[in-house]
Parts: C-alpha cells; structure tokens; sequence
C-alpha cells in the first residue's frame, strides 16, 4: 500500500489547481467466504476489491468518480471526469457546500485483534468450520448443517489537496452457523452469529462446537414447540433480536439524509422531522441510545469517517428524549442540527452517504431473573429471522426464532414461530425494563443496504435484553 | 459520458478479456481447468432531490473471477482489475498459483461438476446517451416546479465467461434508466423511464403520466382499517411479491434443505390458482442466458403451469448432490427472468373489477413472516387508494399486509390482467444489476391486513 500512498499523494499535488478541493480514497478490501455444509467443503472464494474514488469540490458541489485503473493515466482520467460531471451538476446542486465539510485531519486506526486475519491459515479455518459443522450433526432429523465465515481485510486510505492524511486498517469476520431440523411438513431453523473487528483468535474449535450443538438441539426442540401464542403480552427480546430492533426503528429514522428526502425514492423517509430534536420522547425513561465508534471489537469502529470528520461517541437518545441525528458534516450544515461522524461509503466505487455505524442501546441496572420475574403472561424471543418496516419507519413487524412462554415470572414452554408488530415511538414508550451490563452482548450485521446507487454497509448494535409491556404478538399460520 | 466512450470501453474490453484469459488457459497444469467470469460497467449515476441534483458519481470497474478446479477441490478468486492487461497479469497469475495452493489444502470437493464447453455466444446492444449537461437538463426542465427524487443511471454492463475448454459467451448492452418519484408532502407517485436511447420526449410523457397520480393523490386521505378487502396490485406492486417468491421460493437447494416455502405445492400437497402460470423466459432479453459457469439456461421453462408446480430452478452443484436434472440455474438458484403470464382481467376497468376495496400501485420492503405457511408480509407504498364503487375515492395511509401466499395466489385470486408490464431491474448493488420481470397486475379477494 505504501508504494500507492506516496503516488496518491504525488497525483494530488500534480492536480491541486484542478478542482477546488479534491480527496483521493483508496479502498483495498480482501474477502474471504469459508463455507462447510454437511461436513463438505460448499463454497471458497476470496475477492480483492480495490479502487479509488476521487472526489472534487467544483463550484460549491461535491462530485465523484471511481477506478479501479490505478495507473497515473487511469487516475487522470478519473478526475477529468468527476470535474466534467461536477461542474455540469454543479448548476444544478442540492446545497452550495465548502471545504468546511472535508475537514484536514491526519490520523490513524488499527482494529484490535490479537492474531492477525492473514496470519490465520486456510487449514485452521476449514478445520474449525468442519468442527462446528459436525458439532450439530446429532439427529438424522437435522437435515442442512451450515458453518460459513465471512474473513474480511479493509485497508481506507484518504487523502486530500487539503492536506488530509487518514490510514484505517480493519480485520474483520462474520461466522454463521445453522442448524435446520425437519420432520413431515415442519421445518425450523437455529442459527448462531459472531461478528466484529476480530482477528484469527475467533476461530475458537472449543467454543464453536459448544454453539453448533446447542443451536441443533434447539432446532430439534422448536420441531415439538407448539406456536407462539397470539394476542397482546409482555415481551422481553434478546439482544440478537434488539440489534435489529434497534437497526430498524432507531438507526434508520434517525438517519438525517432520510430526514432531509434524499433517500426517499429508495428506502424511505423518516417520520422524524427537524423539529423533533430535544423534544421528541421516543420511549421510555429507561431508553439511552448512543452512536459510538469506539467500541472494541463492534463491527462498525473506526476513528475517521469518510469526510475525515473524527468519530465520538454522542448520545441519540437520552432519558427517552432525541438529542441528536445521525448526520454527516454535510447534513448538519444542511439541517443546522448537531450530527455525528457518520458519512460512509460501502467501497471505493459509491459516495459516502448518512449511514448507522455502532447504534447501542445502554445498559440499565435489571438482572435477567428481575426481567422475567416482571412478566405475568408473556413471551422472550430470541435471534431475528423475519423483518420488515415501512418506508417512514413506523410500521414493523419482525419474527424470531426461539420462543419462551413466560407465566407468572416463570418460563413455561418453548414456543416455535414467534412474531411481534407494533409502531415505532408507541413501541419504544412500552420499555418497562433495561439489562445490566453483564447482559449486553455485541451484534450487527454486515447487509444493511441504502442509497442510490445502492450501497451494503457494516453496522454494529449492542444491547441487554429488553422488556416490553403489551406488544402484539402472534405465531404462525396466524 | 457519451456514446463513443462507452462503445469504446465494451469494446476494448473484448480483446482485453480475451487476452487475458488465454493467457491464464496456457499456465494450467494437467488435471486442472479454469472458468473465468468478467462483470463489468462504465456507468454515470445521478441522485436527485427536489428535482436537484444531490451527488454525481462516475464508476468504471472490471471484475474478474477464477474459478479453479484441481485434484477435485474447488476454488475461486475475484479481483478488480484495471483493464491494462500486462499491469493485470502478474495480479491474475498470482489469483491462479493461490487457487492451486488452495486446492492442495481443502478437502474434495464431492459436488463438484466438472466444466465443459458450452458452447459460445456474442450479444451486444448499442445505446445512446447525450452528454451531461443536456442530459441533466432533459430530465429536469419537464420537472421543474416538482417535487422529484430518485437515481438515473447510464452507460455500459458487460457480463462474460470463457473457460479453458473453449466456451465463450459475451454480453455487453448499453442501457439507462431514472427511477423516480414525486412527492406532494408525504404523498408519493412512482414512475421509471428506461431504455436504450434517450429520447426527451418519452421522458416528459412518462414524466406526465406519474404527475396525474400525484394529482390523484390529493384527494382526502381514507383511514383504512386493518382487516381483509378486495385489493388490486398493480404490477410494480405484483413485480415486488414475485421478487419475494423467488427468494427460495423455486430453489432446488432450498426444498433439500428444508428451506423451501412451497415444499407442499411442489410435493402436491397443494395447489395455486389455475390462472397462474409462471416462467423463466429468457426472450425478454433483459439479461444473458448463460449463468455464471457459462451454462445456457432453456430460452423458456415453466415452473407453475395452471397453479401446478412444474420445474425447480436446479444448478448443476444441486443435481450432482441430489441426483436432480440440471436446468442452468444460477449457484443461487433464483430467478433471473421471471414472467407471469397474462390473464383476462381488462386493466381499463379495473377499478370497476375492485368495486369496493384497494388499488395498490406498489409495495415495500416484503419479508418471509412463515417459511413453512409460505406467508409474506410487507408493507403498501406510493399511490395506493381507497375504491368505491368502482371509483377512486382517495389515497390511503400505508397500511401492513401478512398474507399466506397459498390463499393469495390460491382460491383468493380473482383474476390477471390482459397485459403483463416489463419491470426492469433497478437494483445497483456493487455494480448495475441486469434484468427484470414481466407481471401482469393482480386482483385479489381478501387479502389481509393487520397494521
């Protein structure tokens, strides 16, 4: 990378007087998928994606361009064409913008990692899948064994003729296991999931097969599992369902791109308006949320957006009451409302756009014993496998794939098919009860898509397990 | 961009592809074979708010994956290359080496298939785009005063697969579109021009058409209840449930794998409407037949004949696992080009065919809510109106469904329209995607809905 850095920043001092600003990012991402199926080899293929998006300021409009041609004349040709789209555009921009929002900042990231991804061999990891893929081959009723992990390497070097000089290094993984258990017409499947900026000490034999064969047992348990219930009961969601909760009905409306319409043709609006900061209460007392890139090992960590803005950890939500949006340096000049360091762009082929990173819901003080102990008649959900939002994010509907009836503070029966449905701020003022830290686990999950053109984004979400008072619950064949 | 440049780069692309794989041909070793896959575009994306433009971003990018077989394991690399073949070289034969390695590390791969050749093919289809400024000014002049959002993208897509037992297929189209909508405050219309050519004047008809349902729009907004009404899906919003339905809906793997929402029909267990027909039918010409091995999918295949379950859509990895007959399916074995075949219903009286209940012009965000029900859920979107009487009495708050698609396209589907509408892809994901699906509209009687 070194040898390219130096040319990068040699083409910009060649072209400085082209544009009136101009940023040059290199993304160099390697990804490996690893999949083992039925103890079989099912799928081995890595990708090299490398390019660079030269980006200019011409006319008070940022415009882009992207390569993959790293020669001195591929990347000419690049600029010459981000200056002829930018200015003919220019004419015709959304907001006169400045450099302002392409702050100079000089800095450095290494995600922490004990062993190094590309110190991990091929061997070991094929060796450590075909254990959790044998881990769950305990009944012929099992009858699709999964374990694939996802080894991704990202080097984002930025640089601008503003003296930007940025270098973020992340190891990455995404392990998948699933267990799927059938009999007649009956079908269940159990999954299991760790992701984050972790190096080669996740591929851990012990602790996957530990995982594997819980997730099959569980499958086989769900087969016998009468259906969830149908009608309005306590429900208190695990953290691998609250990541998606969080994901869909916090990060997304919050997004101020939503909010200001650019993305209203693709995913959506937001019901959240301007006005709405400092005042709205979007749940309960018990509900802080923050934005936070700092934290060790979640999936979306980083020190510089792709602005260069420094990333911090900011409160959204305080005490239930929205503070804060999640706006890059060019939607709080537009909205004039505080964001965060969030302008991110999938690769080096899109622009950067408003995008969640870490969204985390803060821990509060309930043991899990004192959460079920809450519960008269009600139902704990775990693991996410169904959702859907609408457009404004009020509408939801998501299912799981685990249930436990809970009576009288007492879990009672397993319970297959679960789902739930309410309305976003309505949904969030029922949070009767928060975890304690020892409860909070980290996930997320490396598919969230927006944007035009379309743009897939890693984000993480940590949280306890929630309760929930009087939620819409109902199994299937509802 | 132009029309010149983007010729240009399809073109220098063919010999470059050529080259490139030839080369790699010649430093296979005995036993070994290579299937190379090369996607690529040269496009202009432009994202538009308020009828302004927001971002503007050029991409050109080539992707080239090794597919490798050796000592029975399977492996593959991809990489981003530059288009310069002898900077990309050294990077191609190192991907090749590393494959090799690979394969001396993995256990056999027992699903293996091995490659042949397929035969070759050459499709290529001109466009043509005028230059930036007057592009930007075509799409907005006839917008201007509206509220427009959404994305025009244009150029080039190349898609093409050779392989060390001769097979060549190429496909290189030159095509646009602009995905839209226009907003009166929160209410919304939906419109997409594409083509090939850009032509001012069917932008600004087509243009006109989405502003009359925007116009519709304002009529008092209904509050509609959850709970089951008579209810119209147009085809953007009938494009969206079959999107959904081949998401495992028609996989070989996915029946195998206890993962399949219509194991019961496909088991005869149960059965759809007889009014629905439903193909994979390559004639649209939307995208390229062969697959990413180079196979050549049938130019048609029926998968539901008359509401009976016909085919699955089967790889060649699925029927060597399974014992199954291979149809050129994609590894991921869903659809590529999917149709519905059209019914009797005339779309011109449509709303006289509602009576009472809802016209639905598109839906949003649908999900699996019970795989094995093989119910969906998802929510309605843009212009969807409250009828009665056979008349548009006004638009309608967004309103979740959940519905089993057994009864929807069961005993509960009333009718198909006369004429099916090509819905062509706009999905952008990495790269500009190719292909489509072509839906007629939907009446359905008691669709369900709960939110």
């Amino acid at each position: 990378m070194s040898n390219h850095n130096f040319k990068f920043q040699d083409f910009l001092a060649q072209h400085k007087s082209s544009a009136d600003w101009i940023g040059l990012r290199s993304v160099r991402e390697i990804t490996s998928y690893r999949v083992v199926r039925l103890d079989q080899p099912e799928k081995n293929l890595t990708d090299i994606d490398h390019g660079v998006m030269i980006e200019v300021l011409v006319d008070g409009h940022f415009g882009y361009s992207g390569t993959a041609d790293l020669s001195p004349e591929g990347l000419k040709r690049a600029l010459d064409r981000a200056i002829e789209s930018t200015r003919a555009a220019s004419a015709k921009r959304v907001y006169q913008f400045t450099s302002e929002e392409r702050p100079k900042v000089r800095g450095e990231y290494r995600s922490p990692r004990q062993k190094n991804l590309d110190e991990t061999s091929l061997a070991e990891i094929t060796d450590s899948l075909m254990t959790a893929s044998k881990g769950m081959r305990i009944s012929d009723t099992i009858v699709n064994r999964v374990a694939s992990a996802m080894i991704i390497q990202t080097q984002i070097d930025f640089f601008s003729t503003g003296g930007t000089e940025v270098r973020q290094n992340f190891d990455m993984v995404n392990v998948d296991f699933a267990a799927t258990a059938t009999r007649g017409s009956e079908s269940q499947t159990r999954t299991y999931s760790k992701l984050g900026q972790w190096g080669g000490e996740i591929f851990d034999k012990q602790a996957f097969s530990f995982e594997a064969e819980r997730i099959a047992k569980e499958a086989l348990e769900l087969l016998d599992a009468e259906n969830c219930p149908e009608g309005k009961f306590d429900l208190l969601l695990f953290p691998d369902q609250m990541y998606l909760q969080i994901h869909e009905s916090i990060g997304h409306p919050l997004e101020m791109d939503r909010i200001l319409g650019d993305e209203r043709n693709y995913a959506g609006w937001s019901f959240v308006k301007p006005e709405d900061f400092g005042r709205l209460q979007y749940g309960s007392k018990l509900m802080n949320v923050t934005f936070d890139p700092t934290q060790t090992h979640e999936f979306a960590s980083y020190a510089f957006d792709d602005s260069g803005n420094p990333a911090t950890k900011e409160y959204l939500i305080k005490d239930g009451v929205l503070v804060r949006g999640l706006g890059s340096l060019e939607s709080q000049r537009r909205l004039k409302l505080p964001g965060v360091a969030n302008f991110r762009a999938s690769s080096w082929n899109r622009a950067p756009i408003d995008r969640m990173a870490n969204i985390n819901l803060e821990p509060g003080t309930s043991s899990l014993e004192e959460l079920i102990s809450q519960i008269k008649r009600g139902v704990i959900m775990k693991t996410n496998r169904s959702w859907s939002i609408d457009d404004y994010r009020n509408k939801f509907q998501f299912g799981c794939e685990y249930g436990q009836w809970v009576e009288d503070g007492r879990i009672v029966k397993t319970v297959k098919n679960p789902n739930y449905r309410g309305i976003t701020v309505d949904f969030w003022n029922r949070l009767i009860g928060v975890g304690n830290a020892d409860l909070v686990e980290t996930h997320g999950s490396p598919y969230c898509g927006k944007g035009e053109p379309n743009q897939i984004i890693r984000v993480g979400h940590s949280s306890p397990p929630c309760l929930f008072r009087d939620i819409e619950i109902f199994g299937g064949h509802a | 961009m132009t029309q010149s440049r983007t010729s240009e780069f399809s073109q220098n692309l063919r010999r470059y592809f050529q080259t490139a794989s030839e080369a790699l041909f010649k430093e296979l070793e005995p036993g070994e074979e290579l299937t190379l896959n090369l996607t690529a575009e040269e496009q202009l994306y432009i994202r538009f708010n308020g009828n302004l433009v927001r971002q503007n971003t050029n991409v050109e990018q080539i992707n080239l994956t090794l597919s490798f077989h050796g000592n029975g394991r399977t492996v593959a690399h991809s990489t981003t290359v530059g288009g310069r073949f002898e900077q990309d070289l050294p990077l191609l034969s190192r991907l090749l080496k590393t494959c090799r390695e690979e394969a001396r590390v993995l256990p056999p791969d027992p699903h293996q298939v091995p490659f042949q050749n397929n035969g070759e093919s050459l499709n290529e289809f001109r466009g043509e785009l005028p230059p930036i400024e007057k592009l930007l000014d075509s799409i907005t002049g006839p917008a201007s005063g509206l509220d427009l959002a959404g994305l025009f993208a244009g150029g080039a897509i190349i898609r093409a697969n050779r392989n060390s037992h001769g097979q060549d297929h190429w496909f290189a189209t030159e095509t646009f579109f602009l995905d839209y909508s226009l907003y009166d405050g929160p209410r919304a219309a939906k419109g997409v021009y594409a083509g090939s050519t850009w032509n001012h004047a069917d932008w600004a008809a087509n243009l006109n058409r989405t502003r009359e349902q925007l116009e519709l729009l304002k009529r008092p907004q209904q509050n509609v209840k959850p709970g089951r009404y008579r209810t119209y899906l147009a085809p953007g919003a009938a494009a969206e449930l079959l999107g959904i339905l081949s998401w495992g809906g028609f996989s070989a793997a996915a029946w195998k794998q206890g993962l399949c929402p219509f194991r019961k029909l496909a088991e005869g267990e149960a059965k759809l409407s007889p009014m629905l027909t439903l193909k994979e039918n390559f004639t649209l010409g939307l995208c390229p037949r062969f697959n990413s091995i180079g196979e050549v999918a049938p130019e048609s295949m029926t998968i539901i004949e008359n509401g009976e379950f016909k085919e699955f859509l089967v790889s060649s990895k699925t029927a060597k696992e399974y014992g199954l007959k291979a149809n050129a399916a994609e590894s991921y074995e869903a659809s590529r080009s999917p149709e519905i075949l059209p019914g009797s219903l005339d779309e011109s009286k449509i709303l006289k065919e509602i009576g009472t209940g809802l016209y639905l012009s598109n839906l949003h965000y649908l999900n699996w809510s019970d795989r094995v029900g093989a119910r969906v859920t998802g929510m309605t979107r843009y212009a969807c109106f409250w009828v009665e009487n056979g008349e548009i009495v006004g638009p309608i708050k967004d309103l979740r469904f959940d519905e089993s698609m057994y009864e929807a396209l069961g005993p509960k589907l009333i009718g198909l329209t006369t004429k099916a509408e090509i819905e062509p892809s706009v999905s952008t994901y990495g790269l500009r995607d190719v292909g489509g699906v072509r839906v007629p509209g939907m009446l359905i009687d008691d669709f369900t809905f709960t939110l």
